[in-house]
């Protein structure tokens, strides 16, 4: 067993229990054994000062893509946790669009199991919804629940017809777990690259509609309702999926939802800035300042969840290469953080306790995995932040083997300090202890 | 002179003056064509290379008898021919030409952006001869030349633009590079062919060609581009044709003097009829020969003629 640990002197913000204030705080045999002022150190604790510094529960990311099994060239279980542990993240959940597709629980135990050897941080498995994705059978949702699968999801592709959503929805009942949909109608955003409006007329790149999205989104909220199934729904990226979304709430139906940190952040104007770079291909597609405004708007309200990174990396062939060419996707594990505090809570569209809430309390929650909170007797996984910090963004000196980033050279104020997993400190002061 | 050395991807990124500097230094360079012969040693040594990964006649053509005529070496990479067809990426197959010593490649590809993603792979001059729907910017400058050639000047032109506008990079390229010089473009094509908000690059947009060609100093026909129609634009030819199609009937909405424009290669009895095509306002095979000019022009303000 790991040392007990103590952090000493940083502001402790943790939603679960309205706490905003300089404590420390004491972590024994991998659990919070006490909050207080002026714990005293003793010759078995490991000392961890953390002034200046801020104290939340352990960030939970619950949209990754960690490519293992199949894709480890682009990725694997050992450096997708080591991304995360360097973001700020005690714990991922991984999509199912693996090579096999983790579609069956010993794909899942598998994933569990290379997880257990080579993983710094938690790992949840999210199973696959249909049969390799494919959208016509179901999946053994129930043997992969048991297995360990905390959710279910086809991302990458939507769950492919309503009448498949509803089944799964109905028997997911039965397991307690929700459905995690990418929502995308994919007739509309056939071939397309970018978002569809004045970039796409003057890139000549095929645009990709809101509506893509939208139609995808009522489709999955009107088969919540008939269902009363618990829905989650990945990466929106538009006002009116918001404005969908906010409604179907007010009229009482069970769903959840999240936004990534590229779509609070960048509009599709950066394809041209950045002359067609490829790293700005992502799906769905970076919109317009109106669609960033209004995610922005909905994580104050409370109509946005959580802020997912949809890390998805890539190797550099899948992404040098002409633009249609290119692979969907941005590897976000080690830049959501701070990005986060240098757009979102430094100009202050939300506060502290709102990013701790979006980042950790409300994922811990829909996945229904331990962690979102620092009470005694938690799990002490935390995530320590420096608010100061100035840096810059170097894909090159990412552990993810992904270093499809559109933020390259973006100087921000704010970064991950250090991130405990089960009471072990795997970074610190910006650095992995292996 | 603030071509030298330097790419061209696109009218977009082309400031007027760079344009004028262009049109003016072809204008001078066009009397070489109608010389007995046709060669001055101005780019001797220079080698420019063609990659074109998307089939073409006129553009390849004319790049490689620019070159020649101003004694400039190319050689050309088509990718039907080559280690494409082995998998081979387009940065690696550039990098291994570029490595042969070539001065300046010239590239025709079918994704949009791909001349940018190629200047950054490269460190010589790279000059778009098409990408995709985005577009073609030495085909906007030749038939910027070519309206010069038969009317004074730019500013106030009205030029009307029909057809395809969606899959069109020589629409994209004429409207920049037109709206910059001042000149008062309207296009109209089905609206499943014309993108979103078009009209905020200066233009206005029309559903039919009898509204956009009225009192038209220019009529820029559009190539139906059959290839790049997956999905259910409209519904025929035959209805393209008789709605949107160019004939005498539809021309007479523009000015008595209009001429008439095409970038070729034409759908004849599709979108512009054979009577309009062949009549004496037709200026297409002018475009052709000011494509020459225009491409001698770019390469020697390129390549520059002396070191």
């Amino acid at each position: 067993m790991a040392k007990d640990l103590l952090i000493q002197g940083g502001r402790v913000i943790d939603p679960s229990t309205h706490t905003d204030k300089v404590l420390d705080v004491l972590v024994v045999d991998g659990k919070i054994a006490k909050l207080s002022e002026g714990i005293e150190p003793e010759g078995h604790m490991e000392v961890l000062d953390a002034k200046g510094k801020i104290v939340m529960p352990g960030f939970i990311d619950m949209h990754v893509h960690l490519r293992e099994p199949g894709f480890e060239y682009k990725e694997d279980i050992e450096t997708g946790t080591k991304a995360a542990a360097m973001g700020g993240f005690t714990a991922v959940a991984c999509m199912p669009n693996t090579e096999p597709a983790c579609d069956n629980d010993s794909v899942v135990t598998r994933i569990l199991e290379r997880a257990r050897k080579t993983a710094c941080v938690r790992v949840y498995p999210i199973g696959a919804v249909t049969k390799n994705r494919a959208g016509k059978e179901l999946a053994e949702l129930g043997e992969m629940r048991a297995a360990g699968a905390v959710a279910f999801s086809d991302d990458g592709s939507p769950v492919a017809t309503a009448e498949t959503l509803r089944c799964a929805l109905e028997y997911l009942k039965s397991f307690d777990a929700v459905l995690i949909d990418h929502p995308e109608d994919m007739s509309l955003s056939d071939r397309g690259q970018i978002n569809y409006g004045l970039v796409s007329t003057v890139s000549g790149l095929r645009g990709i509609p809101r509506e893509s999205e939208e139609i995808a989104v009522a489709r999955d909220l009107l088969i919540a309702r008939l269902t009363r199934g618990r829905l989650h729904l990945a990466h929106l990226s538009t006002e009116g999926s918001i404005s969908l979304v906010r409604r179907a709430r007010a009229r009482g139906i069970n769903v959840t939802c999240e936004v990534t940190p590229h779509h609070l952040i960048l509009t599709d104007e950066i394809v041209l800035e950045a002359g067609y770079d490829t790293n700005t291909k992502v799906n769905p597609p970076l919109r317009s300042q109106d669609d960033v405004d209004a995610l922005r708007e909905a994580l104050s309200d409370g109509t946005i969840d959580v802020i997912a990174t949809d890390h998805a990396p890539h190797h550099i062939d899948d992404k040098w290469v002409e633009y249609d060419y290119a692979d969907f996707g941005i590897s976000g594990l080690e830049t959501a953080v701070g990005l986060i505090i240098d757009k979102l809570v430094l100009p202050g569209v939300i506060n502290w306790m709102k990013m701790a809430e979006l980042m950790s309390l409300n994922p811990a929650r829909i996945l229904g995995v331990p962690g979102g909170t620092l009470k005694v007797d938690a799990a002490a996984d935390i995530t320590v932040i420096d608010p100061d910090c100035e840096h810059s963004i170097v894909p090159r000196n990412f552990e993810s083997k992904g270093r499809n980033s559109p933020f390259m050279g973006w100087r921000l104020t704010g970064a991950p300090y250090g991130t405990i997993v089960g009471g072990k400190a795997v970074m610190y002061d910006g650095r992995m202890i292996l | 002179m603030s071509l030298r050395g330097n790419d061209l991807l696109s009218l977009r990124e082309m400031s007027a003056e760079d344009m004028e500097l262009v049109l003016s230094t072809a204008r001078s360079l066009k009397e070489i064509l109608s010389r007995p012969i046709k060669k001055v040693p101005t780019l001797r040594g220079k080698v420019v290379c063609t990659l074109f990964y998307e089939p073409s006649t006129r553009t390849k053509t004319s790049f490689e008898l620019a070159a020649r005529y101003m004694s400039a070496d190319a050689v050309s990479f088509s990718s039907a021919t080559s280690a494409v067809r082995k998998g081979e990426s387009l940065a690696d197959t550039a990098r291994n030409l570029s490595m042969m010593g070539i001065d300046l490649a010239i590239m025709r590809h079918s994704v949009s952006g791909s001349c940018h993603f190629l200047s950054k792979v490269l460190d010589i001059p790279v000059v778009n001869a098409g990408d995709g729907m985005n577009e073609h910017p030495t085909q906007g400058l030749l038939d910027i030349f070519t309206m010069l050639d038969y009317k004074s000047k730019i500013r106030g032109l009205k030029v009307a633009i029909v057809g395809d506008i969606l899959h069109s990079r020589v629409a994209r390229s004429n409207i920049f590079g037109l709206t910059k010089m001042g000149a008062e473009v309207s296009i109209a094509g089905p609206l499943t062919l014309l993108p979103p908000d078009i009209e905020r690059l200066g233009v206005k947009a029309f559903a039919r060609p009898e509204e956009a060609m009225e009192g038209a100093d220019v009529v820029y026909v559009l190539r139906l581009q059959l290839e790049r129609q997956a999905r259910s634009l409209f519904p025929s030819k035959r209805e393209y044709r008789d709605f949107f199609g160019i004939d005498r009937h539809k021309l007479s909405y523009a000015k008595d003097d209009a001429i008439i424009m095409h970038p070729g290669p034409m759908n004849r009895g599709v979108e512009i009829t054979t009577d309009v095509a062949d009549s004496p306002r037709s200026v297409i095979l002018d475009q052709v020969t000011s494509g020459v000019a225009v491409r001698m022009a770019i390469l020697y303000l390129i390549l520059g003629g002396r070191d």
